[in-house]
Parts: structure tokens; sequence; C-alpha cells
């Protein structure tokens, strides 16, 4: 897997305190008018291809040579030991399922120049999946991913809080969350975090087409019915589910962040309620 | 001791592994019977061994499932389990290496699956899944939702027949003392309304004598 790369930076910070603004430094963080003064679809993402942006897709693995996914850059799956320690090593299997495959092929077709990166988290059977789950997040943020696709979520509060923690410090670090939102009346985790981007279903066709919800905790609906998808076996299936929504919005990310590689998550947050189909919407 | 009591006695009065497992089976039938499907299964975490077992089986398999086993991180159900999200799959005829798995284990392959997590609580206990839906109704989020209410259904009937195991696991394991509180609460819950009163009458008599010797 490649080193972590710096971000972007509109300044350094090291002149400043991390707490606190003196007069004096208020001019250190002028930020100007970039944005326009109406954030239109074609300024957020027109003509891009997401190249360059690194996304992580954690999930049960990716085919590597599946046609609809094309490169992965690396991959790495995460394994209890019988000594119950999570050691990350290269995935030599690539998909034990077909839904990170499904996952990576959505990114790809949305953003064909990002760059596609896989942790498989499962695999290793259902004991102690939540600990797996919370260390391979822990070690995706710490390659600085620009996204990070998680289609999956835990109902076991003992872990809300270090998810809390880690969904936190990746919004610190440029790092976002995209988390598919539960369609069950049942409490979990990360996808309820605000620091996340949280994603449910709609049923039109358009890939590029999502809404904003004003009353989250959900808070965007990309497409997730009826989806031709990649599979294992170098096959495609039709697929639903809020999991397939979840890297669509992931691509839209890529595509913003590819032409506005300044964006923090809050601003990037910020972007895509300014251009939901239901908001400003049109081109 | 006193939980084990509390376990026997319910031990004593729920009902058999029989009629759970019959609402689990009217479960899968129904789920079957809306959706038009071929088939309908419920698997059952098994956290001692880190297995799904297939627990409730309509339609397709019915004869030959129940009872087998398969890793718990395993396959699409595997992944249901494990991610706790809902997964809607179709045309899956595409994907020789499922097809040959699938066929290798239960010598059924679907071509459409529908697989939504049994959620309880804080608990992922199994899986719903329904297979080979008629495909004349394209899908829609209204089929998810209705997916997601048998699954709670589906949840709660599993709970049942978990805590009732239990039970019986913890009444078999605490030999004849437990045994026979057990089998006085069965007894009692089997009377009509006019025998059980003197019975529960003796039984106030004992539960006060038993409280006046503590005290001393």
């Amino acid at each position: 897997m490649a080193e972590p790369e710096p971000k972007p930076e509109r300044y350094t910070g090291e002149t400043l305190p991390a707490w606190s603004l003196p007069a004096a430094a208020s001019a250190e963080i002028g930020i100007g008018v970039e944005w326009p003064e109406r954030v239109t679809r074609e300024w957020a993402l027109g003509g891009s291809t997401g190249a360059g942006i690194r996304v992580c897709i954690l999930d049960s693995g990716i085919q590597p040579d599946h046609r609809l996914v094309g490169e992965v850059e690396g991959a790495v799956a995460l394994r209890k030991t019988d000594e119950g320690e999570i050691v990350v090593e290269d995935d030599t299997e690539g998909d034990l399922c077909g839904h990170g495959t499904a996952c990576a092929g959505i990114v790809r077709s949305l953003a064909p120049d990002c760059r596609l990166f896989s942790v498989r988290v499962l695999g290793a059977g259902f004991k102690g999946s939540g600990a797996v789950l919370l260390e391979g997040l822990r070690w995706a943020i710490g390659q600085g991913f620009d996204v990070i696709n998680m289609s999956l979520s835990t109902t076991k509060k003992q872990f809300s809080g270090l998810l809390h923690e880690l969904a936190d410090s990746a919004y610190f670090r440029r790092t976002v969350l995209v988390a598919s939102a539960h369609n069950m009346p049942v409490e979990s985790y990360p996808w309820r975090f605000s620091s996340v981007i949280s994603v449910g279903s709609h049923e039109e066709k358009d890939p590029l087409t999502f809404f904003y919800n004003p009353s989250p905790p959900v808070e965007f609906f990309a497409r997730g019915v009826n989806v031709e998808v990649a599979w294992i076996g170098s096959a495609t299936v039709r697929s639903s589910g809020n999991s397939f929504a979840t890297p669509h919005m992931s691509g839209i990310c890529a595509l913003i962040l590819a032409k506005h590689p300044e964006l923090t998550p809050f601003q990037l947050k910020s972007v895509l309620y300014l251009i939901a189909s239901n908001v400003g919407g049109a081109p | 001791m006193t939980e084990n009591l509390q376990a026997a006695v319910s031990a004593g009065v729920m009902s058999a592994e029989s009629e759970h497992r019959a609402l689990l089976q009217s479960i899968v039938e129904v789920a079957r019977g809306i959706f038009s499907a071929r088939a309908s299964s419920i698997f059952l975490h098994d956290e001692a061994a880190d297995e799904l077992v297939f627990e409730a089986v309509a339609g397709e398999g019915s004869d030959s499932l129940v009872g087998m086993r398969f890793p718990s991180s395993k396959g699409i159900a595997g992944w249901t389990l494990v991610t706790r999200q809902p997964l809607v799959i179709e045309d899956l005829k595409q994907d020789p290496r499922f097809s040959r798995e699938q066929a290798e284990s239960t010598g059924y392959v679907p071509e459409a699956m529908m697989s939504v997590p049994l959620l309880h609580d804080e608990r992922a206990l199994g899986v719903l899944q329904v297979l080979d839906r008629s495909p004349e109704i394209e899908f829609s989020l209204g089929q998810m939702e209705l997916l997601g209410l048998f699954a709670n259904q589906a949840a709660i009937a599993l709970d049942l027949l978990q805590r009732a195991r239990h039970a019986r696991a913890v009444l078999a394991e605490s030999g004849s003392d437990a045994g026979v509180i057990a089998r006085v609460a069965s007894a009692l819950e089997e009377l009509d309304e006019e025998q059980r009163e003197p019975v529960l009458r003796l039984l106030g008599a004992l539960d006060d004598v038993l409280r006046a010797d503590v005290s001393f």
C-alpha cells in the first residue's frame, strides 16, 4: 500500500496556536471567495474524472481483474490471530462475497480516473468482526485516503464510542467517511455520526442524482435500487440496497475532490448540499 | 443458582422446541408466499461454533437443508450477518463461482436473492433470505421495507427460540433440584383455573413457611 500523501493545504497552520486565533493571525487564514455566487454542479464536478483521488473500499475485498473495476492499487485484509491480535496483511484472496467488487465498480463508473484501494474486514468469522471493523477503519484513516466507502455498520454499543472517535479523527484529517444508513429500526454505527456522510437509497436511474434529506440522521439519498454492478466471477448482477447507494455518493465525492482538492469534509458536505437534486440541483 | 432456577421455571412453562420451530417455519412460508418466491430460509448464528445454521426452510430445499451449517462470514448470508445490512441481488446465474459453491452445499442454485439481517437489540441473531422472488414485479423500496418488517418478526421468533434453548440447557445441567421446580411450574401451567386455585394456596403456604424459616 502506498505511503500516505499530504493533503493540499491553504495554509500550514504551523504559526497558529491550535485552539485560538490571535488578532494578528486572522489574515493568515483568509480563504477568499473562491466559490461562485451560486454553486452549481458544473462548478462542483463538471469535467471531473476523479483523477488522483484515493478511494478506499472497506468491505469484503475487491476482485482485482474485473473489467468494471480496473486497477486496484493496493489490497490488504485484516485477520485475527490465534492469540487474539488483529493483523493487517496483503490480501491475495480478492473478494469473498462480491459486495466489495460491486462497490468498487460503482465508484469506478462515476470516477473513472480515481485510485482504488481495498481493505478487507470480512471473512474472518462473525466473532470479533466488530473489532476487525474498528481496526480496519483505524488503519484506513492512517493511510490518509481521501474517501473511505463503508457499506457496513455495527449494532454493538461498546464500539460506538471508539467508532465516533475514529470518525471525528478522519473528519479532522480530511478523510471523508461515506457510510450506509440502516433502513431498519435499529441503532447502528457509524452512519449516525454527524462527522460522516450517511447515505440511503432513492429509486431513480441517474447515478449522479442525489438528494439532501432535510430530516436527518440520514443526510443524503443516492441511487440504490436495481443497479447493474460488478460481481465476483467477472460477472455482473442487478442489485438494491443502501450499501449500493453509498458508493454512488463516494464516487460523487471523488469527482468534487478531484476538481477542488482543498475542500475539507465540512466544505465538501456543504457543496453536496448546494448541488443536491432537490436543493440547487440543476447544471 | 437463582438464575438457574428462573431458567428452570421458564423451561417448564415455555413452549416446546417444536412450537418455536413451527413459528419460524410459518414466517418463512409467509415470506415465500408474499414475494411469490421459490424458497425462503432463516439462518441462526451459532455463537459457540461461529457458524450459520439453516433453522427453517420453505420451498426448495425444505426437506434437506435444516441443520446444515457453514462459516459465519461466508457468502451473501455471511456478508449480511457481519455488515448488518440488507442486500438484494438478481441475475445471479451469471456468477459461476457463486453458483458452483451454492450448488455444492445446497443442491439449489438461485438466480435472485433478498438477504436481510435478523437484529434484536444489539445482537445480530441470524439472516432471513428470500430466493427467486417473482421476476414479474420489479424490485422497489416498498419491497425492501416489507422485507424489513418480516425480518423484525423473524428476529423476535429467533430470540424466543434461543431463550427457550438456553433455559432447557440450564435445566439439563442443573440436576434434579431445578427439575422439580420446572415440573411443578409446567404442571401448574396446564391446570385449569378451578384446579389451579388450591395448588396455588398450597404453594403460597409453602412460600410463607420458607420465608419464615429464613427470618429465624
